[in-house]
């Protein structure tokens, strides 16, 4: 049985603020029902731009049910821009705290909050699962969403990280590209002054393709493999680097994703800015 | 308040009758059975009354018994003694569905370099006869397929893969801690090398098992360093332990109509009762190959852990093969193999009942659920 606190169980059994806003200006929706959890949240706002009521539906857990309802109660009367600064943290704090393998239900309640004041400031309804690169398949967890749960929990390990966004939490096959993740992210927290890496200038074109030859073997195809996929390069012309996708990775969904968020990020940082990737099909 | 408990294939209180027959081994009858004097020595005739107990229960020979510390080892030993018995078969088959205790033994070996196969399930539960017809070759030390399912009850054909297995000259083992004490089991007649029982979930005592091996079936020890157990488990006698899952399989063998007509009629009407009170209920499993005891029910929208916290709050006891529960993220693999969608695992709440349970307990279930559900569907986005 869980360890809940007084608090959740409370907010569990008399959940605030349970519904659906009509006419809402904003509207986030995240999780999915494969995935075990999701919530949708609306909110509108009153005449000086502050949030006058929220609402909200969750599938999932006591734990999950709690951190929604502690989450439109942080929220009420905010502003947007204060809104956008509530972390998962403080919605777990809000709670006095949550078993470690539950935080995921606060980032639950964070990245509905992030969605539904994007819905008000675009209108758009795009749910940021593939915003970025998808790391864990399973749970459609983006680099970018661990990177966010890295830096504001103070995370150092892999199973922290999946009891935060589930990510890695299934099949298991993306742990080793999270802990890279982390790795960049702690390395870009312990030297934060310095820069990632000095990229070499004036190199001869022989030096430059055996310097991308390099980075692909090194900064890229490890990820690849780990997922059962492969990246072979084919050609350099000039700033074009063709490349083709070998394994599980030709043919799959996540391949455009992987092309430029991983091999052209990648070129770029340790090869040239100037760098464009295409595939070879 | 007073607890309402069906979750009785996690675990069973201890019967009474169980609870008086071993005080007198926490206080007068403390010797060792393996010691010189009478005082330890006496302790013996006990635990041979035990395992006459068992045997009778199970209709098998008593030395064919082994007592072990729980249904884990019983699988464990089954599993890793016979293989290191017959170093030359490379090959373990099991079924996508087994507890743990099978699953993640079967699993440790391929590291080995033996080969394990999983055998699937339908969308019932019931098991892919044709696929472990295929699966049984020459190269097959053991087949391990549980009797009856933890999670939805479903009764697996036992006679019929003991015959296929035999055929072929292939040893199989069968995980019957959830069957032993609820169906009849007659091992003389079904025709099986090895046998799983665990102790606490027959009303006696946690930590102790038994592993029934037929005579003339070679599994090496798991734990060394004493003659005990005719030198087939080392350790001093667990006598409390012993004296009550023998007990307990006597009363066991008293109760066994009970369970398949008072206890089985409870269930119907705690699985009639909530199917016709709740909207959008599926039942999980075999229903006509099925534990008397075990009804497993997806409530569809809606997350099994805040149903079980839920019941929590009236006293009653259930589980759930909702991923929350488990602390892994994904539901159920029983689930899962029978290709039950996400909406329904999630929802999941298995009851199971026992000798101890009420028609009364069963209607107060029946009466408070309907509103459980209805509160977190109201919650839920996904209902309309």
């Amino acid at each position: 049985m869980w360890d809940y606190t007084d608090k959740v169980k409370e907010h569990f059994l008399n959940p605030r603020n349970v519904g659906e806003i009509e006419n809402p200006d904003g509207v986030g929706e995240v999780g999915s029902l494969a995935c075990g959890d999701a919530l949708k949240l609306t909110f509108k706002l009153d005449k000086d731009g502050k949030i006058a009521d929220a609402k909200f539906k969750t599938f999932g857990c006591a734990s999950a049910i709690a951190s929604s309802s502690a989450l439109t109660e942080i929220i009420k009367g905010m502003t947007l821009e204060e809104a956008a600064n509530v972390t998962n943290k403080e919605i777990a704090e809000f709670l006095g705290g949550l078993p470690d393998q539950k935080m995921h239900c606060s980032v639950m309640g964070k990245e509905a909050l992030e969605a539904a004041i994007e819905n008000y400031k675009t209108g758009s309804t795009v749910t940021h699962e593939l915003e970025g690169k998808v790391i864990c398949k399973c749970f459609g967890v983006t680099e970018k969403e661990i990177e966010t749960v890295v830096l504001e929990n103070n995370l150092t390990t892999v199973e922290q990280v999946t009891n935060y966004c589930k990510a890695g939490g299934a099949c298991g096959g993306c742990r080793g590209e999270i802990k890279r993740v982390i790795d960049e992210v702690r390395g870009k927290l312990s030297n934060d002054e310095q820069p990632l890496n000095k990229k070499p200038s004036n190199l001869t074109n022989i030096q430059k393709i055996q310097l991308i030859q390099e980075t692909i073997n090194e900064q890229i195809r490890p990820a690849l493999q780990a997922d059962g996929g492969d990246l072979e390069l084919v050609d350099v012309v000039g700033d074009e680097v063709i490349v083709a996708f070998r394994g599980m990775c030709s043919g799959c969904k996540m391949a455009e994703f992987t092309m430029r968020d991983v091999v052209q990020a990648r070129l770029r940082e340790f090869v040239s800015d100037t760098i464009t990737v295409t595939e070879q099909k | 308040m007073k607890t309402i408990y069906l979750d009785n294939n996690a675990t069973t209180r201890v019967a009474d009758e169980v609870f008086e027959e071993i005080k007198p081994f926490f206080t007068e009858l403390y010797g060792n059975p393996s010691s010189m004097h009478t005082f330890g020595g006496q302790i013996g005739k006990y635990i041979k009354k035990a395992r006459k107990q068992v045997a009778t229960l199970l209709n098998c020979d008593p030395s064919e018994i082994l007592f072990t510390s729980c249904g884990t080892e019983s699988d464990n030993n089954a599993i890793l003694g016979t293989l290191s018995a017959m170093p030359a078969r490379r090959k373990i088959i099991t079924s996508r569905v087994e507890h743990q205790a099978v699953l993640a033994t079967c699993r440790s070996l391929p590291a080995q370099g033996y080969h394990v196969v999983e055998i699937d399930v339908d969308k019932n539960g019931r098991l892919d006869m044709t696929q472990l017809e295929r699966e049984i070759d020459d190269d097959t030390a053991l087949v391990s397929i549980m009797y009856a399912n933890n999670e939805t009850g479903t009764i697996f054909p036992i006679e019929e893969i003991a015959k296929l297995a035999k055929s072929r000259g292939v040893l199989f083992h069968t995980d019957a801690v959830q069957a032993v004490g609820k169906i009849p089991i007659d091992l003389e007649k079904l025709g099986v090398d090895m046998l799983s029982i665990s102790g606490h979930k027959l009303h006696a005592p946690k930590g102790i098992g038994v592993l029934y091996i037929r005579k003339g079936t070679h599994v090496k020890p798991l734990i060394l360093g004493g003659h005990q157990e005719y030198g087939r488990r080392a350790g001093t006698e667990n006598i409390t332990g012993i004296v009550a899952i023998g007990k307990a399989c006597e009363l066991a063998q008293q109760w066994i109509d009970h369970e398949n007509t008072v206890v089985k009629k409870l269930r119907d009407r705690l699985e009639k009762g909530l199917l016709s009170s709740c909207k959008d209920a599926i039942v999980n499993g075999d229903v006509k190959n099925r534990l008397p005891n075990t009804t497993n029910i997806s409530f569809e929208f809606i997350e099994g852990e805040a149903i079980l916290l839920m019941l929590d709050q009236f006293g009653i006891c259930a589980s759930s093969g909702s991923a929350c529960t488990s602390g892994s993220l994904e539901p159920s693999h029983v689930l899962r193999a029978m290709g039950v969608p996400f909406t329904a695992a999630h929802g999941s709440i298995r009851f199971s009942l026992s000798r101890y349970n009420t028609q009364e307990e069963i209607d107060f279930v029946i009466e408070k659920m309907p509103a459980i559900i209805d509160r977190l569907r109201e919650l839920s986005p996904f209902v309309k």
